[in-house]
C-alpha cells in the first residue's frame, strides 16, 4: 500500500496546513482532513492491533463503521480512548497513540495469540469453565493474562476538565442524516413552514455527495440547497451531531460534538451537548454502510471497502494505492474502480457476477480498467501490507471452482453490497424485513411517525433518495435534480460475500466481525455445536458485541448462517439494535447533573444558624440535617452522649422541620383519616393531636406520626421525614381513585412549616417565659396543642415526646423559622438550652424504646413491633384485614424487644441474633435493628427484633456480627428502656 | 422515554410522573372483610401482551392520577384520563 495525497481536488483547505502526531511520528494535514485521511495520506498503514490476536489492522472504512482504526486520542485528562480515526477531525497539535499493542504497532508481541487461536475460538470463555480445565482455578489463572491481552483502550482515571449540556427541544420533523435524501426532506418540510431539525454526524451536510469528484453537478446541487436550507429560519441544521437513540412516543437523544473538534473547548463552551428533542415525525435519512467481502486475510492492512476508498480519494484527495484491486458483487464498486482508475491507479476489477450491466462494463474498459467476470477474490495476500491475491473462478450461485490466479496488488477494494443503516428505526420497533433483492434488511417506508427514504429503504442512487426526501418532506417547492449515472448503490446484487474454496474452507483466517475479531471459522464451529439462533451465536462468538455493534459484520454473519443451515436469511433471525448507535461519552450523559447538582439539596429555614454554630451535618433524603453539634476536641460519640444527657438533665432543642406535613381538609376529613390510620380519629377533638399508625394495603407497618385537629373540618398530619412523599402519594390515589365519594383534599405544607422540638425537664420553663402562655400541666395537657405568638410571630405548639421528656414541637411558618429558633436560644440561656442534632435524638428514642425507620422498614407488622395496641378492632382501615394474615401472626416472627450489650462495646445495627451456645450459622433468631450507648442507662444498649421476643425478657444471648467479625452477648429486656411509665413526659 | 399526556398539564414527558399500579383493578369496599378478596386486590395481577390501563401519577404537576391507556408491546398510548373520572 503506497498511499499519497494528490496535488489537486479533495474537499480540503490546501492553504493551511497543520501538523497532528500518531505514534510518535508527525503528520502533515489540512483542516477539512480526517484522522484517518491524514495519517493515510502520510503513508501509515496500521493503525491498530486487533482485539484477540493482535493482528496489524489498517483502515477498513472512511466513516462511522470503521471496525479497526481505534485509537487513543489527546492525553491526560483528556485522555479518550477508543476514538475512531475516521470520525476524528484534525486540528492543529492533535495528538493520538496507538491503543491494544505492546511493545509498538509493528511489532506486538501479543500477536502470539494468534497462534493460540485454537483456544480462543468460539465460547472460550465459557468452555474454560467446563473441560478439559475443568472448574475456575484455570480461568483465574488465564483472567489475568487474558484480560490485559484482549482489550480495547484504556480510560483515564482523571477527572473530565471539561463541562457537558443538556439541551431539551421540540420541533415538528426531525431528519436524521444530511445526504441527499435527509436534505431533500428538511428543504421541503422547511418549505411548508413545518419546524425542522437535520442533524447530520459529519462536520458538514451531503452525505454521499462529499465523496463524489469535486465540481460536479452534485456538488452545485448541494451549495444550493444548503444555503437554502440555512436561510428558512425555520429549519435547523446540527451538525457533528448524532441522533444515536430513538425511544417511544418520538423522542429522540442527540449528541453535539460541539467542542471536540478543537484542542480544548473555549473557555465557557461546553465540549459536547446532550439533546433530548421530541418530536411530531421522523423522517430517517441514515443511509447505508457497505458490506465488506469476507475471504482469507481480508484484514491484512489494505483490504478496504470501495466506497471508503472513493472517500479517501475524491474528498480528501489520498489515492491510497497504485494497483488496485477491486471485488464486488454488485454494481456501485464501479464508480470508485472508475474513479481509481482517473486518479492515475492501475486498476484490475473482478465481478463475482458473470453478466452485469454492459454500459457500466463499457464505461469501466474506456477507463484502463481490466474487468475480470465470474471471479472472487479467496485470499488476500501479505502481512502488515497488501502485496497481492489469490482469485477463483465463482459461477452464478457464487461456488468457486477451478484453478486459483495470482495477482499482484497494493490495495483492495471490495463491495459485498449495502446495509441500511436502520438502528433508530429497529431501536424503535424491532425486526425489519428481508429483502433478497438487496441482500439486505429493509424498514418500511412508512410506519407510525416514522417515514424511511434515501439507501436506508434501497434507493440505489442520490437521485432516487433526494427524490424520496422530497416527497416524505411534503414535495413543497421544486426539487432540482441530481444527476442519475453517478451511484449505483446495490444495484444488480448477486447474493454472495463469502468466498472459500471448492471444498467450503478458506486458506487463513477469514474475519467476519474485525472489531471482535470473530472469523467465518468460529461461525463455522458454533453451527457445528448446535447454535442455530443468531441471537445465540451473538452471545456465543461475540460477533456484533464490540462497541461497533456489529455494523460490518451482522449481515455477512446472518447470511453465513443461512448457508450453513440451508435455509433463508429471515429464518435465522435479524438482530435487532438497541440504543445507542455509536458510542456516547458518559460525560455527555451526565452533564451538570453530578456532585451536589445531582439533586436538589433541601435545607430547613434554620439551616444557617446550624451551620454557623459548628454543626456537623447529615443527608436524610434530599435534607441535609444537622447531625451533632461538636464542642472542641470531641468526635461523634462525646458529641451525642454529652447533647443526650443534657436534654434529660436541663433542656434542649433540635430542628425537625424535614418531618412531612400534610393539610388534610374537607367535611369528610375525620372519615378520611379514621380509614387511613389504624386507630380512632372520628373522636379526635379540636384542639387535641394523637399519634397514629398506617398500614400499607398488605398489612405491614408503611408510617407513623401524629395528627392535629385544628378545627371542625381541617387537620394537621406529620409524617416521618422519609415517608412524606410516599404518605401523600398514597393519600391522593385513594382519594382520586377508591374514594371519590369523601370530600377531601390533602395538600403537602412541608415546605410552609419549620418545626423545632423542645425537650427537657425545663422545657416547659423556658415556652413559658418566652411565649408568656400558660402551659402547665392542666392547661396544656401532653398531646394538645395551642397557639401562642412568639416575637409577634404566631405559632402552633404541641405538646408531645418522642425523646421521653416533657416535650413540646413548635410550628412556625417557615420564613420565621430562623426568627423563632433564636428566640428560643435566647430565651433558654437561663436554663441552659443547647441545640441537639439527629444523634442524639436518635439516641433518646431509643431509650425511651420509640420505633423509627430502622424498625418500619417494609418487612414488619404492628404486632412485630409492639403497636398492637393502636390497631382499632371496631372499625376497618388500610390493611386491617391482611395483618390478619396466619403467617403475620406467627407467634415465632421476629418481634421487638430491648438488648442490653453486656461489656463496653456497643452492638452494630444489623448484627444477627443467636441463642447461646449454638452454631452461629445461618440467619439465626433475628437482627439488631438501632443501637447506641445510653447516657441515661450508662450502658449500650440497642433495639431488636427477636423471634418470640417478649417471652424472652431476662435471657442472655449473642450478639454476632459477620461482617466486622465481633460477637458480643446482650441481656433481652423490655424495649421501654427509660421510664417506660412516662412519667416525664406526661409531667 | 415516553411522553404522557396529562388531561390537566397537557403532553409532559414521562420523567414528571412515577407508575402506579393496575388501572383497572378496584379496591373493595371498605367494610368488606373476606381476606380473599383483599389478596386478589392486592396481589392478584393480569401482566397484558397488549392493551392496558394503568395509573402514572403527574407527581411533579398537578399531582393527579391519570389512566393511561398504553399497549405492553408496542408502548403506544391510545388514551388518557384522570383517575376520578372513570365510571364505575
Ligand atoms: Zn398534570
Amino acid at each position: 500500500m503506497t498511499a499519497r495525497r494528490l496535488s489537486y481536488g479533495g474537499r480540503i483547505d490546501r492553504y493551511r496546513t497543520i501538523t497532528v502526531e500518531f505514534d510518535g511520528r508527525s503528520f502533515a494535514a489540512h483542516p477539512g482532513d480526517s484522522l484517518a485521511s491524514a495519517l493515510l495520506a502520510g503513508g501509515q498503514t496500521i493503525f491498530a492491533r486487533s482485539f484477540k490476536y493482535h493482528r496489524p489492522r489498517g483502515l477498513m472504512a472512511a466513516g462511522v463503521e470503521e471496525p479497526n482504526a481505534l485509537v487513543h486520542l489527546r492525553d491526560g485528562a483528556r485522555h479518550e480512548p477508543n476514538a475512531q480515526a475516521t470520525m476524528v477531525e484534525v486540528f492543529d497539535g492533535l495528538k493520538a497513540t496507538p491503543q491494544n499493542a505492546w511493545p509498538s504497532l509493528r511489532f506486538d508481541i501479543g500477536a502470539v495469540n494468534g497462534m493460540l487461536s485454537r483456544f480462543f475460538g468460539a465460547g472460550f470463555y465459557y468452555k474454560t469453565f467446563i473441560g478439559p480445565f475443568k472448574g475456575t482455578g484455570f480461568w483465574m489463572f488465564c483472567e489475568k493474562f487474558i484480560r490485559s491481552a484482549a482489550g480495547m483502550g484504556q480510560a483515564t482515571t482523571l477527572g473530565d476538565p471539561d463541562h457537558y449540556e443538556k439541551i431539551n427541544a421540540f420541533c415538528d420533523v426531525l431528519v436524521v442524516g444530511a445526504g441527499p435524501a435527509g436534505i431533500a426532506a428538511a428543504l421541503a418540510a422547511g418549505r411548508k413552514g413545518e419546524n425542522v431539525i437535520l442533524v447530520e454526524q459529519d462536520h458538514s451536510v451531503g452525505g454521499a455527495l462529499l465523496s463524489a469528484v469535486p465540481g460536479g453537478v452534485s456538488d452545485v446541487w448541494l451549495k444550493k440547497a444548503e444555503s437554502e436550507l440555512r436561510d428558512i429560519s425555520n429549519v435547523r441544521i446540527l451538525t457533528r451531531t448524532t441522533a444515536f437513540g430513538a425511544y417511544d412516543t418520538e423522542v429522540f437523544g442527540l449528541v453535539e460534538r460541539s467542542q471536540d473538534h478543537v484542542k480544548a473547548p473555549e473557555v465557557g463552551k461546553p465540549r459536547q451537548r446532550y439533546w433530548l428533542v421530541r418530536s411530531k415525525r421522523a423522517i430517517l435519512a441514515t443511509g447505508a454502510i457497505e458490506r465488506p467481502l469476507v475471504f482469507a486475510g481480508n484484514d491484512v492492512p489494505g483490504v478496504m471497502l470501495a466506497s471508503a476508498v472513493r472517500k479517501y480519494l475524491n474528498r480528501y484527495a489520498v489515492l491510497p494505492g497504485d494497483r488496485v484491486l477491486v471485488a464486488t458483487n454488485n454494481d456501485s464498486a464501479y464508480v470508485a474502480a472508475i474513479d481509481l482508475a482517473k486518479a492515475g491507479a492501475k486498476v484490475m476489477l473482478c465481478d463475482l457476477r458473470q453478466k452485469g450491466p454492459k454500459s457500466l462494463f463499457a464505461r469501466a474498459r474506456a477507463a484502463g480498467i481490466d474487468l475480470k467476470l465470474g471471479h472472487g477474490i479467496v485470499k488476500a495476500e501479505g502481512g502488515k501490507n497488501v502485496r497481492g491475491a489469490r482469485l477463483i473462478a465463482v459461477d452464478a450461485k457464487g461456488k468457486a471452482s477451478g484453478k486459483e490466479i495470482s495477482v499482484s496488488c497494493d490495495l483492495i477494494a471490495t463491495s459485498g453490497g449495502w446495509a441500511p443503516a436502520l438502528h433508530l428505526w429497529s431501536q424503535r420497533f424491532g425486526k425489519p424485513e428481508y429483502h433478497s433483492n438487496l441482500d439486505a434488511f429493509l424498514p418500511p417506508a412508512e410506519r407510525g411517525a416514522f417515514t424511511c427514504v434515501g439507501s436506508l429503504v434501497g434507493a440505489t442512487s442520490a437521485a432516487e433518495s433526494a427524490m424520496q426526501g422530497h416527497t416524505a418532506g411534503g414535495s413543497v417547492g421544486k426539487l432540482d435534480p441530481l444527476p442519475e449515472e453517478d451511484d449505483f448503490w446495490g444495484r444488480g446484487l448477486l447474493p454472495t460475500t463469502v468466498i472459500t474454496r471448492a471444498n467450503g474452507t478458506t486458506p487463513g483466517k477469514a474475519f467476519v466481525d474485525f472489531q471482535h475479531d470473530v472469523k467465518l471459522a468460529d461461525i463455522d464451529q458454533a453451527h457445528m455445536e448446535g447454535y442455530v439462533s443468531v441471537e445465540h451465536l451473538k452471545r456465543y462468538t461475540t460477533l456484533g458485541m464490540a462497541a461497533d455493534q456489529g455494523k460490518t459484520s451482522n449481515l455477512n454473519a446472518l447470511t453465513r448462517m443461512a448457508s450453513l443451515r440451508g435455509v433463508d436469511v429471515p429464518n435465522v433471525g435479524a438482530t435487532t439494535f438497541r440504543p445507542p448507535y455509536t458510542p456516547v461519552t458518559i460525560g455527555a450523559i451526565v452533564g451538570n447533573d453530578h456532585g451536589l447538582h445531582f439533586q436538589p439539596t433541601r435545607l430547613s429555614t434554620i439551616h444557617d444558624w446550624h451551620m454557623e454554630n459548628g454543626a456537623e451535618t447529615i443527608e436524610a433524603g434530599a435534607w441535609l440535617r444537622p447531625w451533632y453539634y461538636p464542642a472542641k476536641g470531641e468526635t461523634l460519640r462525646d458529641s451525642y452522649i454529652r447533647e443526650a444527657a443534657h436534654v434529660r438533665e436541663h433542656v434542649g432543642i433540635v430542628d425537625v422541620s424535614t418531618l412531612g406535613k400534610i393539610a388534610v381538609q374537607g367535611p369528610d376529613a375525620a372519615e378520611f383519616l379514621n380509614r387511613v390510620y389504624t386507630n380512632g380519629f372520628k373522636t379526635l377533638p379540636v384542639g387535641r393531636l394523637r399519634y397514629g399508625v398506617m398500614l400499607r394495603e398488605d398489612g405491614f407497618v408503611l408510617d407513623d406520626g401524629a395528627t392535629a385537629r385544628l378545627g371542625e373540618n381541617d387537620y394537621f398530619m406529620s409524617t416521618t421525614t422519609a415517608n412524606a412523599a410516599k404518605v401523600l402519594a398514597g393519600a391522593e390515589l385513594l382519594l382520586q381513585a377508591a374514594w371519590r365519594d369523601l370530600k377531601v383534599h390533602v395538600t403537602t405544607v412541608t415546605d410552609q412549616w419549620a418545626a423545632i422540638a423542645i425537650a427537657g425537664p425545663k422545657s416547659r420553663a423556658v415556652l413559658a417565659d418566652l411565649t408568656g402562655a400558660d402551659l402547665s400541666k392542666e392547661a396544656l395537657p401532653n398531646n394538645h396543642f395551642t397557639n401562642v405568638v412568639v416575637d409577634a410571630v404566631p405559632c402552633r405548639l404541641h405538646r408531645m415526646s418522642y425523646s421521653g421528656e416533657l416535650a413540646y414541637e413548635i410550628y412556625i411558618p417557615a420564613k420565621s423559622g430562623l426568627k423563632v429558633w433564636e428566640a428560643l436560644i435566647k430565651a433558654g440561656v437561663p436554663y441552659k438550652l443547647k441545640p441537639y442534632g439527629t444523634e442524639a435524638m436518635g439516641a433518646l428514642r431509643i431509650e425511651k424504646g420509640h420505633v423509627a425507620g430502622s424498625e418500619i422498614e417494609g418487612r414488619t407488622t404492628m404486632k412485630d413491633l409492639g403497636l398492637e395496641g393502636f390497631a382499632s378492632s371496631k372499625k376497618a382501615f388500610i390493611g386491617s384485614v391482611l395483618r390478619r394474615r396466619p403467617l403475620l401472626e406467627d407467634p415465632d416472627r421476629p418481634s421487638l424487644v430491648g438488648l442490653e450489650i453486656v461489656g463496653d462495646v456497643g452492638a452494630k445495627a444489623g448484627s444477627l441474633l443467636f441463642a447461646m451456645n449454638v452454631p452461629k450459622k445461618g440467619h439465626g433468631e433475628g437482627w439488631v435493628s438501632s443501637a447506641t450507648y445510653s447516657p441515661a442507662l450508662k450502658k449500650n444498649i440497642a433495639l431488636a427484633l427477636l423471634s418470640r421476643g417478649p417471652q424472652r425478657f431476662g435471657e442472655t444471648i449473642e450478639v454476632v456480627d459477620f461482617v466486622g467479625n465481633q460477637t458480643l452477648q446482650a441481656r433481652v429486656v423490655l424495649h421501654h428502656f427509660f421510664d417506660p411509665e412516662g412519667h416525664r413526659q406526661n409531667g | 422515554m415516553l411522553r404522557i399526556h396529562c388531561p390537566v398539564c397537557g403532553w409532559r414527558d414521562e420523567t414528571e410522573f412515577t407508575y402506579g399500579a393496575d388501572a383497572t383493578v378496584r379496591r373493595p369496599d371498605v367494610n368488606n372483610v373476606d381476606p380473599k378478596v383483599w389478596l386478589d386486590y392486592v396481589f392478584m395481577r393480569d401482566n397484558p401482551r397488549g392493551p392496558h390501563k394503568e395509573y402514572w401519577h403527574h407527581v411533579t404537576g398537578c399531582r393527579q392520577w391519570v389512566v393511561v391507556e398504553r399497549d405492553t408491546l408496542t408502548h403506544e398510548i391510545s388514551g388518557s384520563y384522570l383517575a376520578r373520572e372513570v365510571v364505575g
